[in-house]
């Protein structure tokens, strides 16, 4: 009853306020929209597996910026490619090499085929290694093969960062709205009154869950939506799953606002949490490679939420992977929400003990 | 309970934020069905005190007990009507989707809630200004709005922290006269005031400052045995200048 009122009451205070509203469905859209225009390539690179006979290539392949792993069998190097540790794997099977390309990073794809195209010059294996793989001729060896593990050819660095920044924006824009309107809650004197009714410190927080959870559906939906069909984002897997990551990723950032919300004295003291909470978790979600950072600084990236909310975005929209690969970033992100909903029934303990 | 029993009992509290003591050594009783005024000059520590009254805050030693329950407790909140000094409600929305709100709150149904919303419109002046946005309202109106609000749910005490402030003599009067009509019909009222002609209208008054009580009576008595002419006066002598 409480919870509803609560809710009912969030609702309003958004139907009556267009433009946070407009904020939170418009501005990611545009966001996307833009990055979709101007995202180029990048330098890379790239790791590449050998198996049986291709060892032979590893040293030209070393030559050209490539890092070289050696693998016994064409197994081994199938799992590590599966697993995401190598973005290639060549093999020579009966003369002709094959090559599987990991394929869910167009950079990397790109650098190992520059990689491949030079070594094999050095090599004289094969004349051209295009991406579609048949169009390439050569007078002395036969012509390689080449297959995508996920992705194909034709995917756009905005595919590789489409998933990741729908998690980013999604999580930016309901971290700040939430955050501010649980701090506007403690300024304008509102949250003293609430807690001057019989009204628990948890219903509290679970109003605010509810109010913007309904929202956060909407948000959720329309931003997929849009970066899919709208701007043609390449989407492998399911849409549901894309749904509840999203939703998901809005629980933690609106649990997150409203508990650091707690620490801000005024609006601007919140917007100061964006360099601090927001930045760092893009640039370590997997957005930018990960295996050329610290050690240290990878390990920060793991106690994240955008990290877990990247990784099951990227395993669904670009490896059309189900749910046995996100099932532990759910958990994850459920758990972060959940810790930072009861940190946040402790932080309202500062104004009301009971 | 014992309908001569007290309604707030207050012993020797004592409140510090840090190093400064906010009140210090508070005893006083309000009686059922009176108007108790707190009054003294703003930062004497009235609001402290009834946020301790309610609950929010807790004294860090003496007790208070509300309706023979000793405070804090949450199910004492559903008895209390509270006011705050600032006017905490949501700008965004409409007068009667901020009343809906706390009436919800309080529990109050659909049926008793739309009631309710109409009486205590009535009762402030505004059930012409029903449907409009908050953000289009006066201070006065905010502020009658507030006691709209602290009305809702027929509570057996109110608690209003200068309620009178911003609105005009005419209203004051009117919302004046209907705090009476709420004693007589049994709601205790504790408010506070650092209007001096004011705190005449109150049954009996606890003149505060710098987080002591000064003195505990009724307005007629607290003049004749300082042998003042007015409140102001009294409130002097009380203070330790004597003209």
């Amino acid at each position: 009853m409480r919870i509803r009122a609560l809710t009912l009451r969030i609702l309003r205070q958004f139907i009556h306020d267009k433009r946070t509203m407009a904020l939170m469905f418009a501005a990611p859209l545009l966001v996307l929209s833009l990055m979709s225009l101007v995202f180029g390539s990048d330098a890379y690179k790239p790791n590449i597996g050998v198996s049986g006979q291709a060892a032979v290539l590893s040293e030209a392949l070393a030559k050209h910026d490539a890092q070289v792993v050696k693998y016994n069998s064409e197994e081994d190097g199938a799992l590590a490619l599966k697993n995401g540790e190598i973005d290639a794997l060549i093999s020579i099977d009966g003369g002709a090499p094959k090559i599987i390309l990991e394929g869910s990073n167009p950079a990397a794809n790109r650098a190992v085929m520059l990689a491949l195209e030079q070594a094999s010059g050095d090599q004289r294996i094969s004349g051209q290694a295009q991406a579609q793989g048949n169009q390439a001729q050569s007078q002395a060896s036969p012509q390689p093969q080449i297959s995508y593990l996920y992705g194909s050819a034709d995917m756009k660095t905005i595919d590789r960062f489409g998933p990741i920044m729908i998690g980013v924006f999604v999580f930016f824009f309901v971290f700040l709205i939430a955050g501010v309107s649980f701090l506007r809650e403690r300024t304008t004197g509102t949250l003293e009154r609430l807690l001057a009714t019989p009204l628990k410190r948890w219903e509290i927080v679970i109003g605010y869950v509810c109010g913007f959870g309904i929202f956060t559906v909407f948000q959720a939906l329309l931003i997929s939506w849009f970066s899919i069909q709208v701007l043609g984002i390449m989407m492998a897997g399911s849409f549901g799953y894309v749904l509840l990551i999203t939703l998901l990723l809005s629980m933690t950032a609106l649990t997150l606002g409203t508990l650091l919300s707690a620490f801000a004295g005024n609006e601007l003291q919140m917007i100061q949490f964006i360099p601090l909470v927001i930045v760092p978790q893009i640039f370590l979600s997997g957005l930018f490679p990960m295996d050329t950072l610290p050690l240290w600084l990878q390990r920060i990236g793991y106690a994240t939420p955008l990290y877990y909310g990247a990784q099951a975005m990227m395993n669904v929209m670009i490896r059309g992977k189900g749910w046995n690969s996100i099932e532990n970033d759910v958990y994850v992100l459920i758990t972060f929400s959940l810790l930072f909903m009861i940190l946040n029934v402790l932080a309202l303990r500062k104004h009301r003990k009971m | 309970m014992n309908p001569e029993a007290p309604v707030i009992t207050v012993n020797h509290i004592r409140k510090a934020f840090g190093s400064k003591v906010v009140l210090e050594d508070i005893s006083l009783e309000v009686r059922k069905a009176e108007t108790f005024g707190l009054l003294g000059p703003s930062g004497s520590g009235k609001t402290t005190l009834v946020r301790l009254l309610t609950g929010i805050d807790e004294a860090d030693s003496g007790e208070v007990h509300v309706l023979g329950v000793k405070v804090p407790k949450l199910s004492l909140l559903s008895q209390i009507g509270y006011m705050a000094q600032s006017d905490a409600l949501y700008s965004e929305l409409s007068a009667k989707e901020n009343l809906e709100f706390f009436a919800s709150l309080y529990g109050l149904k659909k049926e008793q809630r739309n009631r309710r919303i109409k009486e205590v419109m009535e009762i402030v002046g505004l059930e012409e200004h029903l449907r409009k946005r908050v953000d289009q309202y006066s201070g006065g109106m905010k502020r009658r709005l507030s006691l709209a609000i602290a009305l809702l749910h027929e509570p057996p005490l109110l608690i209003l922290d200068e309620p009178t402030v911003g609105i005009d003599p005419v209203l004051r009067m009117s919302i004046w006269k209907e705090l009476k009509a709420l004693n007589e019909r049994g709601t205790t009222i504790v408010l506070t005031t650092h209007v001096m002609d004011e705190a005449e209208k109150c049954d009996r008054l606890g003149m505060i400052r710098e987080g002591r009580l000064l003195a505990e009576d009724t307005p007629a008595n607290l003049l004749q045995s300082t042998g003042s002419s007015s409140i102001e006066e009294a409130f002097l002598y009380y203070g330790g200048v004597r003209s």
